[in-house]
């Protein structure tokens, strides 16, 4: 018996999300009295700092077949990895490549999967684990009842300070089978930080104005390192790019610090954000129901309060760099 | 080209969530149930746009009980041609992706479309599920798809940027947002739906592998802390010295 972690990369690196899947992982290998293995699918060249997160051991499946991020194929692998190991709990981070993967695993193993897991499985009695259910407005705790047990985490969920330790990396040689996509091209965003991974976002509605406003809002989350979002309504207008666009039929995110501003705080809007860890609102609207959801709150006018507010920041960067 | 959309039944995005029996069931007393968004505004307005381009036929398939039955029809008012029920209340995705597999398998669908996900549970499962249990090609938060004979070009959404993926039909794909634009069924459409096919079959007897143990209502947050728009330095001081977040 062992825990199996899927160590997602970005770039031939080991990607943020993936040391959080391992802490998580390893933790849970520990309190189950076993180890932790990860796997690493595709280049990477520091599969081995997975050991200061708790992982004892890396398989690393590094071939050209793996190049290209082809779901059937990578599902082949880490499905060899399972019985290689004899793992009973395999672990994804609930990211783009975990969305696209970890059901087939479930699938193919016909193993229970609990997806965007928000805490640690409770063991004592069975295996249950808390999910984010009707797009954040409520929680269910969800047992997983078959002998494989697979869980996928939401980012930035559980702490994943470095543990300490050594893994040894192993090469991994899995059979696959043929690919059964062609990657054609690859465009970046533009940005820098995407905005799920980001855990910081100033976000902004309506309340703006028209899109032409949007540079304070860029000035803002720039000074703070945050990521730039917006509400449907903006987005619907192409205000601003769809993939910005944050709430129920969005994008669902959970930063440590959410910024909104100039938004009303509909129930869908509150739905993608409303697990974030800090919700700041400025809004001119003193009953904007947004305030009701907030921890902070500025009720004036974005065209006053945002200028301010960078300078402030901007202030606060100068006397702590 | 035959296309089968997978559509789920939601609960309306405006409504209050709330728990019975001890916090293990969700409370379904005054609640409107819609198809989810993702489902009929992406997956099943393209597959009716490809239809359109190419020609052949849009099934929309849900599993579930009768009391499906409206937003089924709400699919056949868009546009979609026949309707099919898998006569069974699923209650997790491993059971409700068996079902659709096994139906699927017998049809010879060059494309199956979902939604990414479902807005009750949230889960981005059934749709790889399915590829995985049909053995077909996946492509998963699709944003774009179009279509040249058997070769599907997608764009999905991946890591710090957009991927462009070529691939063969049959596959699986399930759609996020910019795929295509919602549509609101006309008087034509819904009174044409009354007499589409709305064929109900038997379920497969599929398992299940998980359950619900219960639910919560998330922790209030506590009162908002008012700062004054004169004083906005304030805030930046919380952030970092209470909130701890800058």
């Amino acid at each position: 018996m062992s825990i199996l972690i899927y160590a997602n990369t970005a770039n031939g690196k080991i990607h943020k999300s993936a040391l959080e899947a391992v802490a998580y992982g390893s933790r849970i290998a520990k309190d189950m009295g076993t180890n932790a293995t990860a796997i690493v699918v595709g280049e990477c060249d520091n599969a081995d700092s997975l050991g200061e997160f708790g992982a004892t051991k890396v398989l690393h499946a590094n071939d050209a077949k793996f190049n290209s991020f082809d779901p059937s194929v990578y599902t082949k692998a880490v499905t060899a990895a399972v019985e290689a190991e004899g793992a009973d709990v395999i672990i994804f981070s609930h990211d783009f490549t975990g969305k696209a993967i970890a059901p087939r695993v479930a699938a193919r193993l016909d193993a229970g999967l609990v997806s965007g897991a928000v805490d640690y499985p409770k063991i004592d009695n069975g295996f249950t684990v808390k999910k984010a259910v009707f797009s954040g407005k409520a929680f269910a705790n969800i047992t997983i009842n078959t002998d494989k047990k697979v869980v996928s985490l939401l980012p930035n969920s559980v702490d994943k300070d470095p543990v300490g330790g050594t893994a040894n990396v192993e090469t991994f040689s899995p059979e696959v089978g043929p690919a059964s996509l062609t990657v054609k091209e690859i465009i970046k965003e533009s940005t820098d930080l995407p905005l799920t991974e980001a855990e910081k976002v100033v976000s902004a509605g309506r309340g703006l104005k028209g899109p032409e406003n949007w540079g304070m809002v860029e000035d803002l989350a720039k000074a703070l390192g945050a990521a730039t979002a917006c509400s449907r309504p903006v987005s619907d207008m192409d205000w601003r790019p769809h993939h910005e666009h944050v709430g129920q039929t969005g994008v669902a995110i959970r930063p440590n610090l959410y910024i909104a501003i100039g938004i009303s705080g509909a129930i869908q809007h509150l739905a993608g954000v409303n697990q974030s860890k800090t919700i700041v609102v400025i809004n001119n609207d003193a009953e904007a129901p947004f305030f009701k959801s907030a921890n902070y709150g500025i009720v004036g006018d974005a065209f006053e309060v945002v200028p301010k507010l960078l300078e402030a920041a901007k202030a606060f960067n100068a006397a702590n760099n | 080209m035959k296309i089968l959309v997978c559509i789920s039944k939601a609960p309306d995005t405006t409504a209050k969530i709330a728990f019975t029996n001890n916090n293990t069931e969700f409370d379904t007393n005054g609640v409107q149930f819609i198809v989810n968004p993702y489902d009929e505004w992406y997956a099943l307005v393209r597959g009716l746009e490809l239809k359109e381009q190419h020609g052949g036929s849009v099934t929309v398939l849900n599993v579930g009980a009768a009391d499906n039955d409206p937003i089924i029809r709400k699919a056949l008012a868009i546009g979609a041609d026949e309707a099919v029920r898998i006569d069974v209340n699923p209650t997790d995705a491993l059971q409700a992706a068996k079902e659709i597999s096994t139906y699927a398998k017998e049809q010879g669908y060059d494309l199956v479309l979902l939604g990414k996900e479902t807005i009750d549970y949230n889960g981005s499962q059934i749709g790889a599920m399915v590829a995985e249990l049909m053995d077909l090609p996946y492509v998963s938060l699709a944003t774009k798809l179009d279509m040249n004979g058997t070769t599907a070009t997608v764009s999905r959404d991946i890591q710090g940027g957009t991927e462009v993926v070529e691939l063969s039909t049959p596959a699986v794909i399930s759609a996020a947002k910019g795929m295509a634009e919602a549509r609101i069924p006309n008087m034509r459409g819904i009174m044409a739906a009354r007499t589409k096919p709305l064929n109900v079959v038997a379920a497969s007897g599929a398992s299940t592998a998980t359950t619900i143990s219960s639910y919560e209502l998330p922790p209030a947050k506590g009162d908002c802390h008012y700062i004054d728009a004169d004083n906005v330095g304030e805030l930046i001081e919380l952030l970092h010295n209470e909130a701890k977040v800058i």
